[in-house]
């Protein structure tokens, strides 16, 4: 019992997969773009493709930075629980071994921010 | 007739010892851990209950006498503040959301101090503790009632004062306080005690009191100045109380140390990240500000809490592990915590709005390591946008932590360009933390936070909208289902201050009150 109870103390998370409608969370951060104080949960369906989750849920999200629009996304780098990781574009979420409540980040070298001050 | 008998006068210590060790009796017919369930569980060995020294020589009538002093003072101040408008004193109308942050945030938790202290009060076999616990756990009550009712008055006149109690159940921030709080109660007994007696009343009190109460009173607000002082009046009680347990503990049996210094370690940690919110409403909120978060932090902790714990060496406990990653956060924590308020206003029961050039000036002379370099350059790009109408509302929920539940908006310990992420696994699903703290404190007790009720999950598992909203009807808007299912109204409780209802209503009123207008 990893907790200490008086009786059998054991419970169901709250969290589980199924709780969310046919989507499971993805956690996305941008690297030295402090501006967005943290990093975004999206409830997304398994079967997006990873170019989706780039080109239409990412936009409208990072949009108001001024850096956005000059990312150069041939040459960002891709982190998964803090690895390098390289996504495929055309393959889904879920082939792309994307699981509920992964964590994934992306860097844009070149690119640091306001006044380079990583916000 | 009435009979006249010549009363026998009891000595104070006598009537100490009648009054409080005399209440206890040794049952007979039930056994003692039938009675007591709550005494063994967590590992801690108490030997001989007697050896309880109490720390204040109070009795029941006594206690009673002086609060009732206190409570008269109390409200003949607060009614001279609500009739003479005293609301219209303070310093600006932006100092009225510290004002909010207090009753949405800190007064729910004196209700839970009640209770919680009521509770282990009758857990405890010892007369001794459990005397000190009922009236700590009174005075919980009282500071509640005191701050709803001084507090009230604001509710006549701005916003954001509406719904308190709901919001504190429901609110995406205020999940950080109750959350904290929820965990303590739901401990054991001894573990209550350290976490709210020592760890929160003892080594913590002094930075979430001192600065509202100071803040109060540099802003000219009176009511909240007024139940500060009655409130800290029985605060000295309480840090007795939470010194007291400590060593009673401790003295009693040496298994016990290593119980102990893990609960402090935890604890302290828990409570400075409740503290966060301190630090940006002394930062940014107060127009008249006392003194900075950093320099609190140093004073209080730093400096009277390394005493403390140089003094707590000879029982064997050292300072708690987090002080380190705490001296890192702190020419940050403050900055960091109000641009995510900034970011997030439009979901908020209180204003935000973009630091003055003169504030801004303040906070470089603070903060000569992190402002300039790390922060100005957010709110110089975000005011110029919102000059030009583009004012920055992110409405993309954040990540969250699972043990304190803050967005995930803290920097790695001595690189704060770089977001904290840390992560575990358990049964199959993944976890993720601030902090290395927060994720040790998982790891000792995963059952206990895989049950957490992270908001921003439940807003996406569809348990955060009014019944019968449909999250599949086109052109849902959940940000403004969230909002009616919190009570919050749109356009008036949240968004900037700049253009709020409170803004004009104040510089009506303040015009009326001053000039012939």
């Amino acid at each position: 019992m990893a907790v200490a109870a008086i009786r059998e103390y054991s419970f169901t998370p709250l969290d589980l997969e199924e709780k969310f409608h046919g989507n499971r969370l993805l956690y996305v951060g941008w690297e030295d773009h402090l501006m967005f104080c943290a990093p975004f949960a999206f409830p997304l369906p398994s079967s997006m493709t990873f170019r989706d989750l780039v080109e239409k849920v990412l936009p409208p999200v990072y949009g108001y930075h001024p850096d956005f629009a000059r990312i150069d996304w041939a040459a960002v780098q891709w982190f998964k629980s803090g690895q390098p990781w390289q996504p495929q574009w055309d393959e889904s979420l879920e082939k792309n071994g994307l699981r509920h409540k992964d964590v994934i980040r992306f860097r844009t070298p070149g690119l640091t921010g306001l006044q380079g001050s990583c916000s | 007739m009435d009979m006249q008998v010549a009363k026998k006068k009891l000595g104070l210590k006598e009537k100490y010892q009648v009054m409080t060790r005399d209440l206890n009796w040794t049952p007979t017919y039930q056994k003692m851990e039938d009675i007591y369930p709550y005494v063994h569980y967590e590992g801690i060995k108490i030997h001989d209950w007697d050896r309880w020294e109490d720390p204040f020589r109070l009795t029941m009538d006594a206690y009673w006498k002086y609060q009732a002093e206190k409570e008269k003072k109390l409200y003949a101040i607060i009614d001279a503040y609500a009739q003479n408008n005293g609301h219209l004193n303070v310093t600006d109308a932006r100092y009225i959301n510290t004002v909010k942050l207090f009753l949405t945030g800190v007064s729910p938790l004196e209700y839970m101090a009640h209770r919680g202290f009521a509770h282990v009060g009758r857990a405890f076999p010892g007369p001794g503790p459990r005397v000190a616990c009922l009236m700590q756990s009174l005075d919980e009550m009282r500071h509640f009632q005191t701050q709803v009712h001084a507090i009230s008055n604001y509710n006549k006149y701005y916003n954001g004062f509406h719904d308190f109690r709901q919001w504190h159940d429901r609110v995406w921030y205020l999940s950080v306080p109750k959350s904290f709080f929820d965990d303590a109660i739901t401990a054991g007994p001894f573990e209550f005690m350290v976490a709210i007696g020592f760890s929160f009343e003892y080594v913590l009190t002094n930075l979430l009191f001192v600065p509202f109460v100071s803040g109060a009173a540099y802003n000219g607000d009176m009511g909240t100045m007024a139940y500060g002082f009655s409130a800290q009046s029985d605060e000295a009680r309480h840090m007795t109380l939470g010194l007291e347990v400590i060593k009673f503990i401790l003295e009693q049996d040496p298994d016990n140390l290593p119980i102990v210094q893990r609960w402090i370690d935890k604890w302290t940690w828990r409570g400075y990240r409740v503290l966060t919110l301190v630090a940006m409403m002394m930062d940014y909120m107060l127009p008249k500000r006392t003194m900075s978060w950093k320099e609190a932090w140093e004073i209080y902790f730093e400096e009277n809490g390394g005493a403390l714990f140089r003094d707590l060496s000879r029982y064997g406990i050292r300072m708690p592990k987090c002080a380190e990653t705490i001296r890192f956060e702190k020419d940050h924590l403050s900055h960091q915590a109000w641009c995510t308020f900034y970011n997030y206003t439009a979901a908020t029961a209180f204003h935000t709005w973009i630091p003055t050039e003169d504030e801004m000036q303040w906070l470089s002379a603070k903060y000569p390591d992190s402002f300039d370099k790390y922060y100005r350059p957010r709110w110089e790009f975000w005011r110029e946008q919102a000059a030009k109408g583009n004012r920055f509302y992110n409405t993309t929920l954040p990540m969250l932590c699972q043990t304190c539940q803050i967005p995930m908006l803290f920097t790695e310990p001595g690189d704060p360009t770089k977001i904290c992420y840390r992560e575990t696994d358990y049964k199959g699903m993944k976890y993720h933390f601030c902090s290395d703290h927060c994720k040790e404190i998982f790891e000792h007790e995963p059952e206990k936070y895989v049950q957490a009720w992270l908001p921003v999950h439940q807003i996406y598992q569809g348990n955060c909208f009014p019944e019968g909203t449909d999250p599949s009807a086109e052109g849902f808007d959940p940000l403004k289902a969230v909002l009616q299912w919190y009570n919050v109204v749109h356009g008036r409780d949240n968004l900037d201050f700049d253009g709020s209802e409170d803004q004009r209503n104040f510089a009506a009123w303040r015009a009326q009150a001053t000039r012939n207008v």
